[in-house]
């Protein structure tokens, strides 16, 4: 009887924002630590979560954030949101970032530049998109250390052949 | 597996396969438990880890993630990985005597 395969996780990141980097890193972290195979696929603005320059400047944008209330600032207010005209004035998202960064490494997460070294040291592997990077004009030179290879959407169905597919 | 005998001693294990009393460890135990998680011989490198993980657990009362193990034990993340294969993260626990680690990070 042949081996039985080993569970595979594949995570697709099509989005650059903090709050959508954050789950395929920790869920990769978590799936490697159990055994787990472990893909990464950025597409579109995923991108950004592998690319130098982006990477450390994630951001999170209270504009259009139904769920950014300002009890998460632990004020007793419920459910009163922060109103959209005050999140869309300069500095707001900024605001709203450092905000978050700080309640996210209070919680010894570390920061995103870090966890994809320590997915790669944990032997996951990372992929960009071909169709995105021919877009955007960028090249393997833009990104972190430890991306495997530009591939083909194709390529990446592929290479995920019996995965669990999660698309963030 | 409720209660067995492990290393010579009489031992209770919760329904994962984790002791459930950590004062009930002994070196001689994490051999034995170490060989079911397919790892023959415990290394300098392995006892290093395994003594960072008790004592950490002596000091903050939950087993450490595998990044705490990482930063604070001084264990790189790739030779966290090699020392066991196929998943740390219950591993290590398992064969330090400590109960499921409770961390996402």
């Amino acid at each position: 009887m042949a081996e039985e395969k080993n569970r595979h996780i594949a995570f697709i990141c099509s989005k650059g924002s903090l709050d959508m980097a954050l789950p395929a890193l920790i869920m990769g972290w978590a799936a490697l630590g159990n055994g787990v195979d472990v893909t990464i696929f950025f597409t579109f603005w995923g991108l950004d979560i592998i690319n130098k320059k982006r990477v450390d400047h994630l951001e999170i944008a209270p504009v259009a954030n139904t769920s950014f209330k300002f009890s998460l600032m632990g004020l007793p207010t419920g459910n009163l949101g922060i109103p959209q005209l005050m999140g869309a004035l300069p500095g707001m998202t900024a605001f709203a970032t450092a905000f978050m960064k700080k309640k996210i490494e209070d919680l010894e997460v570390p920061p995103v530049r870090e966890y994809l070294q320590m997915l790669v040291d944990a032997g996951a592997k990372l992929y960009a998109c071909k169709m995105t990077v021919d877009m955007m004009g960028l090249t393997m030179e833009d990104f972190v250390e430890g991306i495997q290879d530009i591939v083909t959407a194709g390529d990446f169905i592929d290479m995920t052949e019996g995965a669990q597919i999660i698309f963030i | 597996m409720p209660v067995r005998e492990i290393a010579g001693k009489t031992v209770e294990f919760d329904g994962e396969g984790f002791m459930v009393n950590p004062d009930d460890w002994t070196p001689e135990i994490a051999e034995e438990l170490a060989k079911e998680e397919g790892i023959d011989q415990l290394t300098d490198l392995h006892w290093k880890v395994i003594e960072f993980c008790r004592s950490d657990f002596q000091t903050r009362g939950e087993p450490p993630t595998l990044r705490r193990i990482t930063k604070a034990g001084g264990v790189p993340t790739k030779e966290l990985f090699a020392l066991f294969p196929k998943g740390p993260a219950k591993k290590v626990a398992r064969i330090a005597g400590l109960g499921k680690p409770q961390g996402c990070v």
